[in-house]
């Protein structure tokens, strides 16, 4: 364009300040991608190199900024990635190669989409010319990952990198958190280009809500002021806003109990008075049963899950629903909200807050002393328990139960998925959000190990104790080499019961005891000797398979800090997680132990 | 169930297409209609997506639709405040003894012969669904040889423009 453009209007030569650090320099497209890496606040990467992805790993040698974490297995890498956001709330992120190491990422990628956990994954794509010609190593990850990431991106320019990256990390973190990932064919990350920070971002589609309405919000407030048998629920999204203070001081305020999902267990402390438990499947009979009475819930960032709900039809039938969530998709999905509103659950909760002491002001303040009875009496007669094996086994509930008593509500736990994941939850106690990281929503087996590894890497001066299961255990373990290595000192709790416990639990209960399949053959055969497994692989081995030998074993764990250390606690198989909600069920069919229903029981 | 119209603006880039076909098969919800082209922005692509569900599932379809980052806008538009078109191409058998009658057929739907041969014509029809299927019904008795039809693109009516206010 010429200066002749008469639209233009005469602008002001600026004065010339000294180089903005935001000047382009020259660099290839991997030095690109390692900058712009570093400058979006990146401090560490969980990966593994390989052809496609070469280019970018010779940048990585250069940095002083960022660390590596060479992984066993892509898996692993994304589980970490996954693991260190959850813990810190930071945005996780794994590199992997084309084809074979894509892929590998895929369950990481669709676990963290399941429980919305901020995840970046770059991958390395083959050189451009190939692509589409079913090259060595070449899978299109982008189309595979269309339907378990938030969004991701093929990248054919590399002038493009910075602003790619900065779009990945602002998508992960921002409204409802999720994965994104970044291919780059290997033929851009050689490329010439050249590296300017900040990019502009250019996202027209996307504006989360954050700001609830505030006639909604009054709306809410005025249901708390009239709910005789109101019910704080608590999901996941309550600790991703960082909203555990406001969600107490709403709590204490109104004087609401207050249940928290898997996913937002130690949002609200364990120990508080108002603290019914965890709602769902495997939940409390104090909570199942205050959300089936309730008149009224308040769903603080959770999604209705049908681990929550049990049939859908019969979940909460006399309660009117205010339904808070950053994400507009998740109100009324599945179960219609009265009161619907949108917006960040730390804005949500204070902005509720304010309304509520405004009802206050002018009076409207409930009677909650019945209800409090009611929920009183529930939660006196059906607490959590356990009985002991009548085998004289080792119950796994009292090892895990003594871990949490140990170890204390400031370390970090990671669970993986199945019948240890419940007792991680019911029997750890949790005082502050995100110490407890595990895989809800896709239940993803052997989380516990790459995610506690991930956790440990961000929270390094945390206790991190992976409790896992010996099914799990054997999908994963391969990562306590690399946790050996690049000394990352997690404790591993292998909660040895010889079988895929949920399952034979399963079979015991509605399968007549036909036992297809779980037995792992852990316990007859010893087959791997964890202890063993451990040592070869640079971790400290113990093991337990008596009550004395518990409190024990986990004490000297905990005096371990120089390399990871795994126990075994060798425990018995006919353990079952109660309380139980049966699948395809309603909640008000829950049963406190095997025939026991409390809330059938009382209607008689 | 009923049908509804959603005209999304999406970003001009690859991929999109698949992200809104994907989204539709794996959450359930069936198309029954899509039609993609250019807007008078070169950045935005508009698509049509005709898809019958009721009230409520037409809801979630619409906030996952918003949640894919590359979409734009959502727009339903309502059939008696917009004007809504296909497009048919038919190739009907037509020999001397009968080319006069079809021709006669074409006529009465305004419609126009873009292609003609011994045997049979080609004949191009735009219109709503309903007057579309009318024609076919007509030209059937003399033989339809092969037919294409094009995905329902519609505007709502008036001056107001749903493209204006999603650029900046």
């Amino acid at each position: 364009m010429t200066s002749a453009s008469p639209r233009q209007a005469p602008v002001p030569a600026p004065p010339k300040p000294a180089p903005p650090s935001g000047a382009p320099v020259r660099v290839t497209g991997a030095q690109s991608l390692v900058r712009s890496l570093e400058a979006a606040g990146c401090d560490v990467v969980f990966g593994i190199p390989g052809g496609a992805i070469m280019p970018a790993y010779d940048a990585l040698l250069d940095s002083t900024k960022l660390r590596h974490v060479l992984v066993r297995h892509e898996q692993g890498a994304g589980h970490a990635a996954a693991g260190y956001a959850q813990a810190t709330g930071r945005v996780g992120v794994c590199v992997a190669t084309s084809g074979p190491g894509a892929t590998n990422l895929v369950t990481p990628l669709a676990d963290a989409y399941m429980d919305s956990v901020p995840v970046v994954a770059i991958t390395g794509q083959v050189a451009q010319p190939l692509i589409g010609t079913d090259g060595f190593q070449e899978a299109d990850i982008c189309g595979i990952t269309m339907p378990v990431t938030k969004h991701n991106f093929l990248v054919t320019d590399p002038a493009e990198i910075p602003r790619t990256i900065a779009e990945a990390f602002h998508l992960a973190a921002t409204g409802r958190p999720g994965p994104v990932l970044i291919d780059i064919p290997k033929d851009v990350q050689n490329a010439s280009t050249s590296f300017t920070w900040p990019p502009e971002l250019r996202l027209p589609g996307y504006r989360p809500t954050t700001r609830p309405h505030g006639k909604q919000v009054r709306e809410a407030a005025r249901l708390v002021s009239t709910a005789s048998r109101p019910v704080l629920y608590v999901g996941g999204g309550v600790a991703k806003a960082g909203a555990a203070a406001e969600l107490r001081e709403l709590a204490e305020l109104t004087g609401i109990p207050v249940v928290t999902t898997l996913m937002a267990r130690g949002a609200f402390p364990d120990s508080h008075r108002q603290h019914l438990g965890m709602p769902g499947m495997h939940g409390t009979v104090a909570a199942v049963a205050a959300m089936q009475r309730a008149d009224l819930l308040i769903a603080l960032g959770a999604r209705f899950d049908d681990r929550v709900t049990g049939r859908l039809d019969s979940f909460a039938p006399d309660a009117t629903v205010v339904h808070a969530d950053i994400d507009p998709a998740e109100i009324s999905k599945n179960r219609r909200a009265d009161v619907p509103i949108v917006g960040d659950c730390k804005e949500v909760i204070g902005e509720l807050i304010e309304a509520v002491r405004a009802e206050r002001k002018q009076d409207r303040v409930p009677d909650l002393t019945a209800w409090w009875e009611q929920l009183d009496h529930w939660r006196d007669t059906f607490p959590l328990g356990y009985d002991w094996p009548s085998d004289g086994t080792l119950s796994p509930q009292y090892v895990i139960e003594r871990i949490g008593a140990l170890v204390g509500p400031d370390a970090v736990y990671a669970a993986g998925v199945g019948q240890h994941q419940m007792w991680a939850a019911q029997f750890v106690h949790y005082e502050h959000p995100r110490t407890f990281v595990n895989s809800g929503g896709l239940g993803t087996m052997g989380f516990a190990v790459p995610g506690a590894m991930g956790a440990k890497v961000g929270l390094p001066d945390k206790q991190v104790w992976a409790i896992d299961g010996d099914g799990c255990f054997q999908m994963t373990n391969q990562e306590l080499a690399t946790c050996a290595i690049e000394n990352i000192p997690i404790k591993v709790a292998v909660i040895n019961n010889g079988n895929l416990g949920m399952v034979r639990q399963w079979q015991t209960l509605f399968y007549d005891q036909r036992y297809s399949h779980t037995d792992l053959g852990t316990h007859k055969h010893r087959i791997p000797d964890f202890v063993l497994l451990a040592e070869a692989l640079g971790c400290v081995g113990l093991r337990a398979e008596t009550k004395d030998e518990v409190d024990e074993v986990v004490t000297k764990a905990m005096e371990i800090d120089d390399r990871p250390v795994v126990i075994d606690f060798v425990v018995g198989k006919d353990a079952q997680v109660w309380p139980m909600v049966a699948a395809g069920t309603g909640n008000d069919e829950i049963m406190a132990a095997r025939g026991i229903r409390p809330l059938f029981d009382e209607d008689d | 169930m009923s049908k509804h119209t959603l005209s999304v603006l999406v970003e001009n880039k690859p991929g999109v297409l698949a992200r809104v076909a994907g989204l539709f098969s794996r959450r359930g919800f069936n198309i029954e209609s899509l039609a993609v082209g250019p807007t008078e922005h070169p950045e935005i692509s508009r698509m049509t997506i005709v898809v019958s569900v009721d009230e409520l599932p037409l809801e979630q379809v619409t906030k996952q639709l918003n949640k894919l980052v590359n979409v734009i806008k959502i727009v339903e538009l309502e059939t008696g405040s917009s004007v809504q078109r296909e497009l048919l191409l038919v190739k009907v058998r037509a020999d001397a003894t009968v080319r006069s009658q079809v021709l006669e057929t074409v006529q009465l739907f305004r419609a126009k012969v873009v292609d003609v041969s011994p045997e049979a014509v080609t004949v191009e029809a735009t219109g709503t669904q309903d007057k579309l299927d009318a024609l076919l019904r007509m030209l059937e008795p003399y033989g339809i040889r092969e037919m294409v039809q094009s995905g329902m693109v519609a505007i709502g009516r008036g001056a107001r423009s749903i493209t204006a206010t999603a650029v900046r």
